[in-house]
């Protein structure tokens, strides 16, 4: 079936994403990385829309792009922010959040 | 029943003003507008734009009521033509130009905007536009230089929008519209001058006054939408509302009896709030507090007319609701007889020269009440006519005489007398006013009063023919003390040109001559040398033409001329035919047929009935009623010989009094009111107005108002608090125990417990907030990881 090969280049996208997240150390990488898991959803989506003839996935994906480009506008913004106050943007370098 | 049906086609002509008549509103409704937003950058504040509204309001409703008589003139040529000679027919029935469009709807009422235009509407509206153009003019000069003189224009346009839309209004939704209209710009226009406390507290009395009455008005409304409104959709088409619609139904014999007489009796509650009757009179006389163009537009054409004029437009419901025919005596002629001898009574004792005039409005509103109450439809609707132009005349007057004659006081014992010679035209104006008021006999006065007088007896009112009588000798006695206290006898006070200090005189006397203070500052000559002098052409002119109606209106419907003079009969009131109803003559959507058919319901020979119409016989099915057949009282010089005599006598003995009491001070007349008690008892009595004022304020307020507060203390202070304090006694030993038991032992151990159990949990947890971004990314996914397996180990 076609929808298993999309099936499967979702679960690789998604597996690259996540390792990007999880060993990245740059800030934007880890970003992109993300962009990755949500477009791997994306192809998800579509895939079982196709699947079961039903235009619902199509239209998920298409909440999931909007969503994706507010979601990388913020996190972009404050890369930035985090760059002028600290002039990296290495994620080792930022653990106030340690408890 | 038909023994024979002549059905004949007769086109009733119409024209672009009939059409168009919802326009005669709706132009002073734009141009209050306009005033509002622009008046004050406008060469003349604004008050141009309301002068030309109303002029052009004036020239639709004349050319509307142009057409109208073409109409007429066509449908009863037609009519006769189609009649049998010599049988005795009812007056053919002219069908009203009704539009009527869709103004809101919910859940599933429509409630609609348009116009219903006849003889009666068109009558008002001709009335209330010219009135409404003299009164602005005169305010013109009057109010110059009065610090809110662009509101106040505003006010005075908005008001007459609102009695135009109240008098064609097709609808009880549009005339209770117009109705609130008014309210609201009465209340505006009294306490126009609010510094002053007196007046504010006026408008108030005004418009609370008003609204007890106006509740009647939504009830009977609301009685009459929802007994009427089966009937009125299935036969007519159209809603429970619509004015022509609730006639027919009043008149359709199938109307339930108790519905039609408290929808009556709730209509005439605010009929009596509004046109100031009996028991709620009392606002009138204080809204004198108002500037006196506005005391002459509220008391002639507008506001207090309107309740007659919601009476005489309803007439079929209250012909039925309070069985006008017979000659019972009924709430209407009760509250009308009333309302003319007590009115009339109060103004014997008012030193206030609008005073005296008020209730003189307020005993004319109980002729026609009366009139009305008695079947004597068309001789109300005359009185309303002839009585608009005398009574404005003598307000304006009135306003001239204070402007010029009494430096801005209306005070008549103090401030006036004597103005005869120094104000020719003021007094001249005032004297054939009150000739026409009194009914002096070719005045207007004359023709419709004593139309009502003779109507009411002939009804078989004869009580009230009395009262009718004794009404017409005080109005020409009063009007003539008021007369000779302001324009003859010696001079006094500022008519004589002397300068007391104004605020203080009048500030005890009464409470609207205070306004000097505001219009003092106008430059025009009346303060140049500060005494008594004629008016200037601004003030005179409106004055003089509203004389000259005083003199001629009454020939507009001058029964004893014999019926070609009766133009008002013709034209105005509507015929009492029986008028077949079909789906195209009541269309809703304003696609009324102009032709009618006219159905000559002949009776058959032998059936000994001499007289058809409607509310002899109920109409058959598919016919319909829209107006009662009332009776014509045929002229007799004897009779109005009667009444001329009475009001001579009145005009006469009241000179005589006056001469002797005012200015030769006769011995025996001055005091007597001092010496002999009952005379005294009696003065007082009128003095307090009846104790109205207190009975209301006192009696009624305090009554109400007062054990209610007092209960409602009490209860305060011994049950509530009571409560209050047993439960915060209560509730201080409970918490005590609470406090050593509970608080000390189970929750402040639990609370060291939970403490001491999350620092420990906190403490194993604290590797796991390591700040490390990627060490959370781990945690979340292989959370999720985890929560995808076990989401699989259930599915399968």
């Amino acid at each position: 079936m076609l929808t298993t090969q999309f099936l499967l280049l979702g679960a690789v996208l998604f597996c690259i994403g996540v390792y990007g997240v999880l060993a990245r150390k740059n800030a934007v990488m880890v970003l992109m990385s993300i962009e990755l898991i949500l477009n791997s959803v994306n192809i998800n989506l579509l895939a079982f829309s196709v699947r079961h003839g039903s235009v619902d996935g199509n239209t998920f994906a298409l909440y999931v792009i909007a969503i994706a480009a507010a979601e990388v506008g913020v996190g972009l913004a404050m890369v930035l922010l985090i760059y002028r106050n600290r002039r990296t943007i290495a994620l080792d370098d930022l653990s106030e959040m340690k408890g | 029943m038909l023994a024979q049906e002549m059905t004949s086609e007769v086109v009733a002509s119409t024209g672009w003003f009939l059409e168009h008549a919802w326009l005669i509103p709706v132009i002073p409704a734009i141009a209050f507008v306009l005033i509002i937003f622009f008046g004050k950058k406008m060469p003349m504040k604004g008050s141009e734009l309301g002068v030309l509204s109303m002029l052009s309001s004036l020239v639709f409703s004349g050319g509307a009521a142009w057409q109208w008589i073409q109409r007429v003139n066509s449908v009863v040529d037609g009519a006769h033509e189609a009649v049998v000679e010599g049988a005795y027919h009812a007056a053919p029935y002219v069908q009203p130009v009704i539009h009527e469009w869709t103004w809101w709807q919910s859940g599933g009422f429509h409630f609609g905007i348009g116009q219903h235009i006849d003889g009666l509407a068109l009558t008002l509206l001709v009335v209330v536009a010219f009135i409404s153009s003299l009164v602005q003019i005169y305010s013109l000069e009057y109010l110059r230089g009065d610090r809110r003189y662009t509101h106040f224009f505003a006010a005075l346009t908005l008001f007459s929008a609102g009695m135009l839309c109240m008098v064609l209004a097709p609808n009880m939704v549009q005339l209770i519209l117009g109705w609130e209209i008014m309210g609201l710009c009465s209340f505006m226009l009294i306490g126009h001058w609010w510094e002053e406390e007196a007046n504010s507290r006026a408008a108030l009395k005004a418009f609370f006054t008003v609204r007890v009455g106006d509740v009647g008005l939504l009830i009977g409304t609301a009685i009459l939408f929802f007994s009427a409104n089966n009937w009125t959709q299935k036969n007519l088409g159209v809603s429970g509302f619509n004015i022509s619609g609730l006639s027919a139904w009043a008149m359709s014999g199938e109307a339930s009896h108790s519905a039609l007489t408290w929808g009556a009796v709730a209509l005439f509650i605010a009929c009596i709030g509004k046109s100031g009757q009996f028991p709620l009179h009392t606002w009138l006389p204080d809204a004198m507090a108002g500037p006196t163009p506005v005391s002459s537009l509220l008391h002639s054409s507008t506001m207090v007319v309107a309740g007659v004029f919601l009476v005489a437009r309803l007439y079929p419901i209250f012909w039925e609701g309070m069985k006008i025919g017979d000659t019972n005596i009924n709430f209407i002629v009760l509250i009308g007889g009333i309302t003319i001898v007590i009115a009339a009574l109060l103004a014997f004792v008012q030193h206030d020269i609008k005073k005296v005039l008020a209730y003189s409005t307020v005993s004319q509103l109980g002729y026609m009440m009366m009139g009305l109450g008695a079947g004597a439809w068309l001789p109300a609707v005359f009185h309303i006519f002839t009585h608009a132009f005398f009574k404005a005349c003598l307000f304006l007057s009135a306003g001239s005489v204070s402007h010029s004659g009494s430096h801005h006081s209306f005070d008549m014992k103090k401030d006036m007398g004597g103005l005869a010679k120094k104000m020719p035209i003021t007094a001249t104006t005032w004297i054939i006013s009150t000739l026409a008021l009194a009914g002096v006999f070719p005045l207007a006065g004359f023709f419709s009063k004593d139309e009502i007088i003779d109507n009411v007896g002939y009804g078989g009112y004869n009580a009230f023919m009395i009262v009718g009588l004794t009404g017409a000798f005080l109005t020409a006695a009063y009007m003539t003390r008021a007369t000779y206290l302001t324009f003859f006898g010696e001079a006094r006070g500022a008519a004589a040109g002397i300068h007391h200090d104004v605020h203080d005189a009048h500030a005890v006397v009464d409470t609207h001559t205070s306004h000097d203070t505001h219009v003092a500052v106008d430059s025009h000559d009346a303060h140049a040398d500060h005494g008594p002098h004629e008016s200037p052409k601004l003030i005179t002119v409106p004055l003089m033409i509203l004389a000259a109606l005083a003199l001629t209106a009454g020939l507009f419907n001058a029964t004893p001329f014999g019926e070609s003079w009766e133009r008002l009969k013709k034209y105005v009131e509507p015929g009492s035919e029986y008028v077949v109803v079909g789906a195209e003559t009541a269309s809703e959507d304003g696609a009324q047929a102009v032709t009618m058919s006219v159905a000559s319901m002949s009776v058959s020979s032998e059936e000994k009935v001499t007289k058809e119409g409607c509310a002899v016989v109920a109409p058959e099915a598919g016919m319909a009623c829209y107006f009662p057949t009332v009776s014509h009282a045929p002229f007799k010089w004897s009779k109005a010989a009667l009444s001329l005599i009475i009001v001579a006598l009145g005009l006469v003995s009241s000179w005589m009094f006056c001469v002797q009491y005012y200015t030769r001070r006769n011995r025996r007349l001055v005091g007597l009111t001092e010496r002999n008690k009952a005379l005294r008892g009696g003065y007082t009595f009128l003095w307090n107005k009846y104790y109205l004022d207190e009975l209301y304020e006192k009696v009624i307020v305090h009554s109400i108002a007062h054990p209610i507060a007092k209960a409602v203390y009490w209860v305060n202070q011994n049950i509530l608090d009571s409560i209050v304090n047993g439960a915060g006694k209560v509730s201080r030993r409970v918490a005590g125990w609470v406090y050593r038991n509970i608080d000390q032992r189970v929750v402040d151990g639990a609370v060291n417990g939970s403490g001491a159990a999350a620092r420990g949990t906190g403490g194993a947890l604290r590797p796991v907030q390591s700040g490390k971004v990627n060490q959370y990314g781990a945690l979340l996914f292989s959370a999720a990881a985890i929560g995808a397996l076990i989401l699989v180990i259930i599915n399968t």
